[in-house]
């Protein structure tokens, strides 16, 4: 019977094109790939714990270049930040399937790993897109402009360049609420922030407490609601459409739904 | 002030929303003055509002003053509701905080015809004026034409503007004359004709030189009421495609007619909003534009109306029985694009799938075909199934008769547009 095995690493994407490097040089598949601290299968033959090496990762991350467009491997990077159960072993497949064919396999949908990474890809992206459409700012006493976001994947990287660009002359914070950190820019460029538990509180309520934004705000949110609420034709009314454009799990940070 | 701009913003909200056209698309503006703004190249919907339609501009009326009477809207002069003005301060303002906290991707800024079309289109020119140039305002921005204006004041509005459009409302000259006898197609499509000048002379200019100024890069659109007036859909749908034909138009938008005033008996007393109809209108546009249809084969003589119980798409494939079933893994892509549970998407995964191997029928589930429907249509790898010679076109027409919606609210929702990806 084949061995189960078992490789741990430290859950960053280098530490995964390292695993990459290992396998081929070692010349043992996974059965598995996880994070050092998951708690363990019941039953493995052997495990191996994989160190990050950038020269390593470079080496992987370089024959790779030379596989797959620029498409498909932001594509594969997207799958990444997807941190979805597993998503190790279907990238780990898809890897492998790439390096080891000499005719480029990135458009053989036919394949079902190929498929799926283009699936979670497409996924990914369009949770990126919704935060750019859904994010909505609220202007503090101290006139920075701040979003707090829940979005489902690890997105908000995604999501800088966008906003660099719009908002090039107001400093704003997006706020991943569910992974505990935030981009913030301050004019000139984008640094990663984290915020006191209290402190985070009065910001990911919602609507920002009354004592916190600044004058203006209240005047414009209001305006913005009235506004959304005239728009709706009575004779049209349809919210199941309105619920298939816009889920519920967006609807706590957006203005006109508080 | 403060109460003021709320009452206003009440009155000319609801003024403005019959305005159907939604897109924040085809213009690329960037942010090179350290103003505030860009345009995002695919349009952005940043809401939805509770009658499943987006929100991606501030969609406002400058003013709800209006010297003419078109029986269809709400703003017409004879009708007593409350009458306003917003500033130019104001609605420069509301547009650039809005914009600041991403609730919308810019301004689509209308009008009622206040003393005279020249006069009011100076007065929205003033607007998207001050937003550019003052403001460095890079956002999108939309402009309706006033019906009548002038062509400086065109050609002006243009230098501002992503996209500017007029509503031709009604697909018939006779019957827009018969509800809005102050209009004619005369002044509706010369502003038309302006702005594609316009355009044509600016990108004239542009191949000489890069820095010429942008004249409406994201082009026209146009409206048309759907179920206030007669005309039939293939008079509706031809007027679509010679509209397409132009360089210049990239949308029509169908709007569902509203009865708003039931009081004028030129208008059919409908109980609810024509919204399938529409609904069907909108997919035989999706084909004629992404699908190469020509519109004779969506509707003609014989069949001058959509049928409202089949997408159009499906009501060509029963109808042209002998050109099925293609193969998948030979066909070229206009024909896979003529399949049933086909979308544009599922063809190009598939023409570039099958250069690895023969695609099977699993494989096309999973890429996502609608076999449902398509199985009548095709063979793949497997043995050829059931295909629509040996079951019959008509007992396909039954099969896929979308009979009233389960529950009761049949024609008054609109329907959720399935594009078979």
């Amino acid at each position: 019977m084949k061995p189960f095995v078992l490789f741990t690493y430290d859950k960053t994407f280098e530490g995964f094109l390292s695993c990459v490097f290992f396998a081929y040089e070692q010349k043992i598949n996974p059965d598995t790939i996880q994070g050092e601290f998951e708690p363990k299968p019941l039953f493995f033959d052997y495990s191996y714990h994989i160190i990050t090496e950038e020269e390593k990762s470079k080496r992987v991350w370089i024959s790779l270049e030379n596989k797959l467009s620029l498409l498909a491997r932001k594509m594969l990077f997207n799958v990444w930040l997807s941190e979805i159960h597993e998503v190790e072993m279907l990238m780990f497949r898809y890897v492998s399937k790439i390096i080891n064919s000499s005719i480029s396999l990135e458009m053989n949908f036919g394949d079902d790993d190929i498929l799926t990474v283009s699936k979670i890809a497409k996924k990914v992206g369009s949770e990126a897109r919704k935060v750019i459409q859904f994010v909505r700012f609220q202007q503090t006493k101290d006139g920075i402009y701040f979003a707090p976001v829940a979005p489902r994947y690890n997105i908000i990287s995604m999501t800088v360049n966008h906003f660099k660009k719009r908002y090039a002359d107001q400093e704003w914070i997006i706020y991943d609420t569910n992974r505990k950190f935030g981009l913030y820019y301050n004019l000139s460029e984008v640094k990663e922030v984290t915020f006191d538990k209290k402190i985070l509180e009065a910001f990911t309520e919602g609507a920002l407490k009354n004592d916190k934004a600044s004058d203006n705000e209240i005047f414009f949110k209001e305006i913005w609601k009235t506004y959304f609420q005239h728009l709706t034709i009575k004779e049209r009314f349809n919210p199941q459409l309105q619920l298939q454009h816009m889920p519920k799990r967006y609807w706590k940070y957006l203005t006109e739904m508080q | 002030m403060k109460d003021n701009t709320l009452d206003k913003i009440k009155i000319l909200t609801d003024a403005a929303k019959y305005d159907v056209s939604c897109s924040s698309s085809a213009s690329s503006r960037r942010n090179l003055n350290k103003g505030v703004g860009s345009v995002a190249q695919s349009g952005i919907c940043h809401s939805f509002t509770a009658d499943g339609r987006c929100v991606s501009l501030f969609k406002i009326m400058m003013t709800n003053h209006c010297i003419y009477d078109c029986a269809y809207c709400v703003n017409r002069r004879t009708n007593d509701v409350p009458r306003t003005t917003f500033t130019i301060e104001e609605l420069v303002n509301l547009t650039i905080e809005f914009y600041r906290r991403n609730y919308i991707e810019g301004l689509f800024l209308s009008s009622g015809v206040h003393r005279n079309p020249d006069y009011t289109m100076q007065q929205m020119i003033q607007v998207v004026k001050s937003l550019r140039e003052k403001h460095r305002f890079n956002g999108y921005i939309h402009l309706k034409s006033i019906p009548g204006a002038s062509q400086d004041l065109i050609a002006q509005a243009g230098l501002y503007a992503d996209r500017m459009s007029v509503n031709i409302e009604i697909a018939d000259e006779n019957n827009l004359k018969l509800l809005a006898p102050e209009k004619n197609y005369e002044s509706i499509f010369s502003p038309m004709r302006y702005i594609q000048q316009g355009m044509l002379e600016s990108s004239e200019d542009r191949k000489k030189m890069k820095s010429a100024p942008k004249f409406v890069p994201a082009g026209q659109s146009t409206q048309l009421i759907i179920g206030a007036s007669p005309e039939s859909d293939k008079q509706i749908l031809n007027l679509a495609s010679n509209l397409y034909k132009r360089p210049s138009i990239k949308r029509v938008y169908y709007s569902g007619y509203i009865p708003v005033n039931i009081y004028d008996n030129r208008l059919p007393a409908l109980k609810s909003p024509p919204l399938v109809r529409e609904n069907r209108l909108y997919q035989a546009d999706w084909l004629m534009r992404f699908y190469q249809f020509s519109v004779h084969e969506i509707v003609n003589d014989v069949n001058p109306n959509l049928d409202l119980q089949m997408d159009p798409k499906m009501g060509w494939a029963l109808r042209n029985p002998h050109v099925f079933p293609i193969d998948i893994n030979k066909a070229p892509y206009e024909m896979i694009l003529r399949v049933p549970g086909i979308g544009i998407k599922s063809a190009k995964l598939i023409i570039v799938s099958r250069r690895y191997g023969k695609l099977t029928s699993d494989q096309l589930r999973k890429i996502g075909v609608v076999m449902k429907r398509a199985q009548y249509f095709i063979v793949c790898r497997e043995l050829p199934m059931n295909t629509i010679h040996e079951v019959k076109p008509e007992y396909l027409k039954q099969l896929f008769n979308e009979k009233k919606l389960r529950n009761k609210h049949s024609d008054n929702r609109q329907l959720t547009l399935n594009w078979e990806e």
